[in-house]
């Protein structure tokens, strides 16, 4: 034993004095969507202007990132520099003092920028604690071409009652196209995404004031039920497995008529890889008349560990990553169009931006209807629109996930459904010692 | 006579092999051991307590864990049948003359090379997609609805993803062990007017019983703990209908990020995969005379 | 007549046997054709097998995109170094099983068997903590490793199967002629367990470079291997087919390319005692 101990001992000191010998190295956890494949592109503007700062990119599938980001700053594994996080990370991590908080950035900078609604998410009692690269809420895309063949008009603030109707006109499975794609795939951030915010505007919420699951409640069955029914009646087969990705794909391939799902998809709906580009509409995520919309609002954002040994190299990469620059860097390479959407207010007040991007001022409009502090109808004890802001979430709301979409795949009723989610919900918070 | 010595000496060689394995084995199952005994999420540092067995009474109260125990034994079974029944077909088949047997071969083995994670990945989008995949095309073209494998069919999926794996791996040894056959014993069955059936059940089965042994314990020991392909292709759902053992253990300790009750499981499932270790060595140990 | 007959039947098995394993082989060559499409025609329906533009821009982009080369070196040494570190624990173990049983022997291989079976989940964070402690995570060393370890067992059994079958009396006589131990197995055993060690070397190399569970969850950049170049290319945003198939083809190629060229070698111990 001990000698391996020696052995391993030398190994490290071996690498240590490597990694000293180096000029600064950064290491970046991405994950790999469009946006932040292009930041790594783009890269090689920021190592020009800083020579002494090399970038060591991991871009992984978001689920492995999740899991690989998560393992690595709880067990303070130390392996990653700058790690892109979301919404529901932030505030959790931050608490824990896992976070580098980012009230230095410099004058330029500008942080009093970003939208209010994406700062509010990523910001503990004032501090910002991550910064940025794109934020979204989700909103409603349809073929403007199918709707007027349906004789509909999308209107700019859609109801429900409007999507059903508006599905059921539009399909024709004939021709492979379905009326209405979802996501339907199993996960915190996939089905459960869409749910959660889809049944605010049920009027249904996770927990009462108390932290009681409220999935026996009549608000959350009529949301899964018309939930089911679209995706039975006028999705895609497969529905059961698809998320965000697969979506876009079938979008793209013009087989959906409406899809509702994140804004940041508008450029990728409207792009050089869609077939169906110029027939886009976009409108509102749906409601019911009940106050609240069923949109999410969600920011990728680059956020330092706290604890690395290169904080200021860091920093200065994360405000170079989501700097204004770094916009006119894309705009001036890629075109306005595919600038990262949804942090600045500077970008929406940018005249070029507006032409460039006909989904601008939905995204802005949808980003801007999402309240987290006030995410449902009734009074809630969480932060949080299409998550619920603790720890046990994501774990509770994958497994609720998967009883969803096994309702989805039809191997069970909503009911069914709904009470195993209300049972392993308790059972789960019950465990973690809340509402006692 | 030189035993002595030479039994002294033998222990010291298998020493390392030995210590290095115990190290590797205890040291983590140590932790694990101790961890499943906490109250342990990783996104709540300091909240660590003793809680007893507790992780262990909600792990077997999970519902999802008798269908990961059943699901455990279908995927083993179900991939043991196809690849052994189909391996010893094709190994009849390859030992046949032929033309070009040396590239049939080559294409026979490939996917034994191919990572889990890419034949997962090109199976479940190339080929299993219900709206752009091969499948779903050769369906559109004989005017049959797409079928939807992995919303349907899921486990009966990633069975046939894995025995696609696994049949070259089985083939491989037992077309070794077919060519070992004494053909003379053959030739004699079959002047005495031995049908190719009786051929086959009296004298090439037996001869492959040692071979298919040993596909079956190798087979097993790396089936017990198929992961990438579920993840990529199902996540195992929908519900838990593609959910394993192993799955379910990563879905507790690094999807809720709770090491204790991840613990717990797998120290669940280190205890059922041994059980089936001892139940699989007493079958073979008597056809393996080590 | 005879003749007639049997050359009848070999066009018979010929066609069978090419049938088959064309079908088994069929998903990488697809994979491989649609790598050469653009991704608008890897999902255009009907499929076109042959006749739509090759480009090799997916390759390009892959390469631009990725540090293809560092993860292709990094599984080169990761699982060639575990390989051969495992064969120099092995060989002297499955010697003195194989040429000194002891009691226990059978027990002790089949226990070490049973460690493969511990679930990989299960044990991650105790692992993760150590290599933490000890400054491994992240990198070849700690890969080489754990994989090491994860693979001993197999390769132990494989070289013990391999080795029973060599006659003892070869090695009685070396012994005789005044050989010591080390001499025995360096210059008797080892040269005639070539095509055994050659086989379990090839196996184990292949099994390293397809992990896929260490691999990636104990790397990050340094020395991530191409289990974690595919885990980038796995479900990215809008249409991904052609470049899953041109990354999935680079990952997979160099290992395919070994196989075959190896096969004979590979095939000729892979029998793990099966055969008398």
């Amino acid at each position: 034993m001990t000698k391996t101990t020696r052995i391993l001992m030398g190994a490290t000191a071996l690498c240590g004095m490597a990694a000293i010998a180096q000029a600064e190295t950064l290491t970046i956890a991405t994950v790999n969507n469009g946006d932040m494949i292009r930041m790594q592109e783009l890269s090689s503007d920021f190592t020009e202007k800083h020579p002494d700062i090399e970038l060591d990119w991991v871009t992984l599938e978001e689920n492995v990132l999740r899991q690989r980001v998560t393992t690595d700053i709880a067990t303070k594994g130390g392996q990653y520099d700058v790690m892109t996080i979301g919404t529901y990370e932030v505030p959790i991590w931050a608490k824990q003092n896992w976070l580098v908080p980012l009230d230095d950035l410099p004058e330029e900078y500008d942080a009093e920028d970003i939208l209010p609604a994406i700062a509010g998410g990523l910001s503990v009692d004032g501090t910002l604690y991550a910064a940025p690269f794109y934020g979204e809420s989700s909103m409603v895309m349809y073929r403007t071409d199918l709707m007027e063949e349906a004789g509909l008009e999308m209107p700019d603030a859609p109801t429900w009652d409007f999507i059903k109707e508006a599905a059921a006109a539009m399909t024709d499975k004939e021709n492979e196209v379905y009326g209405i794609c979802l996501r339907g795939k199993a996960g915190w951030g996939e089905n459960m995404a869409f749910l959660t915010a889809m049944s605010n505007s049920y009027g249904a919420r996770w927990f009462d004031e108390n932290w009681v699951p409220q999935f026996d409640s009549p608000e959350w069955k009529a949301a899964l039920d018309d939930y089911l029914m679209l995706l039975n009646e006028y999705g895609p087969p497969g529905a059961a497995n698809n998320g965000f990705n697969e979506n876009l794909a079938l979008f793209q391939q013009g087989k959906c008529g409406m899809w509702i799902d994140a804004t940041v998809a508008a450029s990728f709906v409207t792009g050089d890889d869609s077939t169906v580009a110029d027939k886009v509409g976009f409108a509102l995520a749906p409601d019911n008349g009940l106050g609240k919309r069923g949109n999410w609002l969600w920011a990728w954002s680059l956020g330092i560990p706290a604890g690395t040994d290169a904080e200021d190299a860091a920093k200065t990469f994360v405000a170079w990553a989501t700097s204004k620059e770094y916009a006119e860097l894309v705009a001036e390479k890629e075109g306005w169009a595919n600038v990262p959407p949804g942090t600045r207010t500077s970008l929406y007040e940018n005249q070029e931006y507006l032409d460039a991007a006909p989904f601008a001022q939905m995204t802005l409009d949808s980003i801007n209807a999402a309240d987290p502090n006030n995410p449902t109808v009734d009074p809630v004890p969480y932060t949080g629109v299409q998550f619920v802001a603790i720890p046990e979430f994501q774990g509770i709301a994958t497994a609720v996930g998967q009883q969803f979409s096994a309702a989805l795949a039809g191997q069970m009723s909503a009911e069914e459904a709904l009470q195993a989610a209300q049972d392993l919900t308790s059972q789960e918070m019950q465990a973690a010692g809340y509402g006692q | 006579m030189a035993t002595q010595h030479s039994r002294s000496a033998a222990r010291i060689m298998i020493s390392p092999a030995v210590l290095l394995l115990l190290a590797w084995m205890i040291v983590p199952l140590a932790l694990t051991i101790y961890f499943s005994l906490l109250r342990y999420n990783l996104l709540m540092p300091g909240t660590e307590r003793f809680v007893g067995l507790l992780n262990y009474k909600l792990f077997f109260n999970n519902p999802a864990f008798f269908t990961a125990l059943l699901n455990t034994l279908l995927l083993v079974g179900g991939v043991l049948i196809i690849t052994v029944v189909g391996g010893i077909l094709l190994a009849i088949l390859l030992d046949q003359p032929m033309w070009g047997q040396g590239i049939v071969r080559i294409l026979v083995i490939a996917p034994f090379f191919v990572m889990p994670t890419v034949s997962a990945l090109v199976w479940k989008n190339m080929f299993m997609n219900p709206v752009s995949g091969l499948f779903a095309e050769f369906s559109k073209a004989v005017g049959l609805q797409p079928f939807d494998f992995l919303t349907h069919a899921p486990l009966a999926s990633i069975i046939g993803i894995v025995s696609w794996q696994w049949l070259p791996f089985a083939t491989l040894i037992l077309l070794t062990a077919i060519q070992s056959l004494d053909s003379e014993q053959m030739e004699a069955a079959e002047m005495d007017g031995a049908s190719p059936l009786s051929r086959f059940w009296y004298i090439t089965l037996p001869h492959l019983s040692r071979a298919i042994t040993v596909v079956i314990l190798i087979q097993t020991i790396f089936l017990l703990s198929v992961f990438a392909e579920i993840l990529v292709t199902t996540n195992g759902g929908p519900g838990n209908a593609s959910t394993n053992l192993t799955y379910l253990v990563y879905a507790r300790s690094l999807l809720n990020f709770d090491v204790g009750g991840g613990s717990a499981g797998g120290v669940v499932a280190i205890i059922l995969a041994n059980i089936v270790a001892i139940f699989l060595m007493r079958m073979i140990g008597k056809n393996l005379d080590a | 007549m005879a003749r007639a007959v049997s050359n009848r039947r070999k066009v018979g098995y010929t066609i069978a046997a090419w049938i088959i394993g064309l079908a088994i082989f069929f998903p990488i060559l697809w994979t491989i054709v649609t790598s050469f499409k653009t991704e608008a025609e890897a999902i255009s329906s009907p499929p076109s097998f042959m006749f739509f533009n090759w480009t090799t821009e997916n390759y390009t982009t892959v390469l631009e995109r990725s540090n293809y080369f560092r993860h292709f070196w990094n599984s080169v040494v990761i699982s060639l170094g575990s390989t051969v570190l495992g064969l120099i624990i092995a060989i002297p173990a499955a010697w003195s099983m194989a040429f000194v049983p002891a009691k226990h022997t059978k027990n002790v291989l089949m226990w070490m068997l049973s460690t493969k079976m511990l679930p990989p989940v299960g044990v991650l964070i105790p692992i993760y903590l150590i290599f933490r402690d000890v400054g491994l995570l992240d990198t070849k060393t700690g890969l080489v490793i754990v994989l090491t370890l994860i693979n001993l067992p197999i390769i132990v059994w494989m070289l013990y199967t391999y080795f029973k079958e060599i006659p003892g009396e070869i090695l009685e006589a070396s012994r005789m002629d005044g050989a010591s131990l080390r001499d025995e197995i360096i210059y008797v055993l080892t040269p005639m367990a070539v095509p055994g060690i050659a086989s379990t070397l090839l196996l184990n190399v292949i099994l390293a470079w397809n992990e896929a569970f260490w691999t990636l969850n104990l790397t990050a950049a340094k020395a991530a291997p191409l289990t974690a170049f595919i885990a980038s290319y796995s479900s990215p945003e809008g249409l991904f087919y052609a470049k899953l198939s041109a990354a999935s083809t680079m990952a997979i190629a160099p290992i395919l390319i070994l196989g075959w060229f190896s096969q004979k070698q590979l095939v000729r111990g892979l029998t793990f005692g099966a055969v008398k």
